[in-house]
């Protein structure tokens, strides 16, 4: 893969605005997608930021991660502020071992082939698929 | 026990999002009803409080190797919002069914074109 990390520039045939609709696109759909089903928006937001842009694994899964703070900041304020269904302690308890686990989880990615994360990445979204049409 | 359950989870929840870049909400969910006792509703509510933890350490981390697209995260997230709302219209014209099932295919298809891309890559 020659894409070189950190030079991902519009192409001829991707002006900035091109650009820009595509992330308006890829915003708004992993938002219907947040909205719909209740996952975190990044189940879109990495395979169209590696499809789309050309992003390499680690490049799209880094960004991803940026978008879902806010994404998941928005929802979290709406839920808790507006309807009170946060249970506070107990998320910020358990969010505890969450946070252990992504930075050995970033660590990891850091130290095995960008491939790799795209076949893991595969394996999560098949794991959704069964589970949506066992349900 | 079901408290530890739950921890150890959660670990895997963040570990899978460190490494694949989502928010981990996949596995808080059924950790915080079937561990935890919450309802579905309070279950991903809390879930979006922990993915907001996680991915401001996993992004903080990226961050630090160089893969951050600030820019584009920004508009990426500022965005969701209008999806959230279509996501919620929809919700109420479509079956749950139906959209249980189109969501499967995308993920199927997904799947196998980041494996075709991975391959030649």
């Amino acid at each position: 893969m020659s894409e070189v990390a950190g030079s991902i520039g519009p192409t001829s045939s991707d002006t900035p605005d091109h650009a820009l609709w595509k992330l308006a696109a890829i915003g708004t759909l992993a938002g219907v997608f947040s909205g719909l089903f209740g996952v975190g928006g990044g189940t879109i937001i990495v395979p169209l930021l590696i499809f789309w842009f050309g992003y390499g694994e680690r490049l799209a899964t880094g960004t991803s991660l940026a978008a879902i703070v806010i994404i998941g900041l928005l929802g979290a304020l709406a839920q808790g502020g507006i309807y009170g269904n946060v249970h506070l302690a107990t998320g910020l308890l358990l969010a505890i071992p969450a946070v252990v686990g992504v930075i050995l989880g970033t660590a990891i990615q850091q130290r095995i082939p960008q491939r790799a994360v795209s076949y893991l990445f595969a394996l999560l979204l098949v794991a959704i698929a069964v589970e949506l049409i066992l349900s | 026990m079901s408290e530890l359950a739950a921890i150890l989870i959660c670990l895997f929840g963040g570990l899978t999002g460190g490494l694949v870049g989502v928010g981990g909400g996949v596995l808080f969910v059924p950790a915080l009803t079937v561990f935890i006792g919450l309802t579905q509703v309070e279950a991903e509510s809390t879930s979006l409080l922990m993915i907001v933890v996680v991915a401001i350490a996993g992004a903080y981390r990226q961050n630090g190797y160089g893969n951050v697209r600030l820019r584009e995260a920004l508009i990426v997230g500022a965005l969701s919002p209008l999806g959230v709302l279509v996501g919620v219209a929809l919700a109420n014209q479509i079956s749950e069914r139906a959209l249980q099932l189109s969501f499967a295919a995308l993920a199927l298809f997904m799947a196998v074109q980041l494996v075709r891309r991975a391959r030649t890559a």
